[in-house]
Formats: structure tokens, C-alpha cells, sequence
């Protein structure tokens, strides 16, 4: 493992790794945030749900890259790939199961067109 | 026999990948907790094919890159959405046939929705899932048959040309009682 080690701090010396990663962990940032405005904008439990899942597939995923792309040596590498395999593994399982006991507990999605606050047709889908 | 093998290369790799130190009294400290760990393993009978899908590994790599371009796609949908000043959005919940038999497609299926932003799965039956959907256009049935036929590639092993039957957009049916997961 050591030429890895080698290869990478021979491509740190450069110097790209420092932005790429920074522009790719504000992309993350940003997403979060976004993601964020959109949980407090969506009108309904369900659609909220979407909203928090660019937390953990976008945002989380491009601040882990970012985050490789700043890291000193391969182990951190592969401890981030690992982390992202377990969060790719785990965020979906758990958004399923808080939206299938929504769901069981008898919360009615919205359903039908949304533009600013009201809703124009209702029950169609 | 191959299970246990593929296990120990599993955790090889793990103990390697996180300690990073080469010297004879860690690695021999790993070996004595890798086989332990082995032998508790085969004791519990946590060997079948079910719970260790190495035949696998190869179509669900094959599998990820194409997830990762449909996520990154959903995202700046859903971005789009949330950035719009007026709010304009279309929830629906469909339900989405599915042509994947075994668990594990239909684990790879339904957890691929769910990574999608946009669309969650909501309940998982023998062959169809309910899906909510936040835009309309986005999730209807034939959106998913790609994803279908992947996820059923990727978890079956085997490429099912028959389409996917036409199913309908449902109301929400609140009154059912049990979930299968």
C-alpha cells in the first residue's frame, strides 16, 4: 500500500486534489441546504420525505468524494468508501420503513397538483 | 465451503483496509478475530446463498453506475423543485409491477427507488410495489421498467424480456392493514 500512498501524495503536490475536493464538498454543502429548504417548504409528510433524500444520496455522497479527494493517504480512502457503501446500503431501508409506517399508521398522502399553497385537483392521479 | 471463503476474504480485506499496520503482533491479532469470527458464523448457520450473495458481486457492480446516473438526475429534479418560487409539484402514489422473483432483486428494486430522490417506496407486496411519487410524469409505471429489468439483472441473474403489464395509478388505500417487509 505504500505506492498508493506514494501516487498520491506525488498528485497532492499539484495541488488540483485541494480544489476538486473543495468544490465537490461545497456542492455537497449546498445540496444539504437545499435539501433542507425543501423539507420545510413541501406541503405534506410524504413529499417531505423526497426532499431529506437529497440529503443522503447527493449531498452525502459528493461530501464523501469531496472529502476522498482531500484525504492524505489510501486508508482514509477506503474508510469513506466504506462508509458510503454502508450509508448507500442503509438510507434507503430506512426512508422505506418510516414511509411504509406512515403509511400503515393510515397517513393519506396528498395526492394532486400543488402550485403555492393551494390544491387544484384533488384525488386525481 | 465457498461462503466461508469468501467471508474470510471479506474480513481480510476490512481489517487490512481499516487498521493499515503490517506488523506481526496485529496481524496475528487479526487472524485469531478473523477466524473467530468465521467459526461463530458457521455455528450460527449464517451460510445459505441468501445471506451471502457473492455469485452476485459482479452484476451488481455492473448495476451501480447506472444507479448513481439516475440518482444524480432524480437530484436535480428535486433541487429544481424545491428552488422554484412558486411551489409546483404533483405527489402520486402508483403502484409499479415488478418482474423480479427473489428477495434480493426485489431488495435491489425497491431500495433503488427509494435512492431516487423523488420516489419512495412505500410498500412492498409478491410482485408489485407501491411507490410515491413527487411529480406525476416521473412516476408512472413505465419509468420503472428499466429499472425493473436491471435490478431483476442485477439480483436474478437472468434478463426477462416480457414488459411489465400496464398497472393503473391507485388512490391511497389507508385501510389496509398489514405490510409485508
Amino acid at each position: 500500500m505504500e505506492f498508493l500512498n506514494d501516487i498520491l501524495a506525488a498528485l497532492a503536490s499539484s495541488g488540483w486534489r485541494q480544489i476538486v475536493g473543495g468544490v465537490l464538498c461545497l456542492i455537497g454543502g449546498l445540496s444539504t441546504i437545499i435539501a433542507g429548504v425543501g423539507v420545510l417548504r413541501f406541503p405534506d409528510f410524504y413529499t417531505r420525505l423526497h426532499a431529506a433524500s437529497v440529503t443522503d444520496t447527493l449531498g452525502a455522497l459528493t461530501l464523501l468524494v469531496g472529502m476522498a479527494f482531500l484525504a492524505p493517504g489510501f486508508l482514509i480512502v477506503f474508510k469513506l468508501a466504506l462508509i458510503g457503501l454502508f450509508m448507500t446500503l442503509t438510507s434507503p431501508v430506512s426512508s422505506h420503513a418510516i414511509a411504509n409506517a406512515a403509511y400503515t399508521a393510515g397517513l393519506e398522502p396528498l395526492i394532486g397538483r400543488f402550485t403555492g399553497k393551494k390544491i387544484e385537483e384533488e384525488g386525481e392521479a | 465451503m465457498l461462503y466461508v471463503l469468501g467471508l474470510a476474504t471479506a474480513l481480510t480485506l476490512l481489517w487490512l483496509g481499516m487498521s493499515g499496520l503490517f506488523e506481526p503482533v496485529v496481524l496475528s491479532l487479526g487472524a485469531i478475530s478473523i477466524v473467530i469470527t468465521l467459526i461463530l458464523s458457521v455455528r450460527l448457520g449464517l451460510k445459505d446463498r441468501e445471506a451471502s450473495p457473492y455469485h452476485r458481486i459482479v452484476a451488481f457492480i455492473l448495476y451501480t453506475p447506472y444507479l448513481i446516473s439516475e440518482i444524480i438526475k432524480a437530484n436535480f429534479t428535486v433541487i429544481k423543485a424545491v428552488l422554484k418560487p412558486d411551489l409546483d409539484i404533483h405527489p402520486t402514489l402508483v403502484k409499479v409491477k415488478t418482474t423480479c422473483r427473489s428477495d434480493l432483486a426485489k431488495v435491489i428494486f425497491a431500495n433503488s427507488i427509494t435512492l431516487t430522490p423523488g420516489t419512495v417506496t412505500v410498500r412492498v407486496d409478491d410482485d408489485s410495489m407501491l411507490v410515491h411519487g413527487l411529480f406525476e410524469d416521473g412516476a408512472q409505471p413505465e419509468a420503472f421498467e428499466d429499472m425493473d429489468r436491471r435490478a431483476s439483472l442485477a439480483g436474478d441473474g437472468r434478463s426477462k424480456s416480457k414488459p411489465a403489464p400496464k398497472a393503473k395509478p391507485t388512490e391511497a388505500p389507508a385501510s389496509e392493514t398489514e405490510a409485508t417487509s
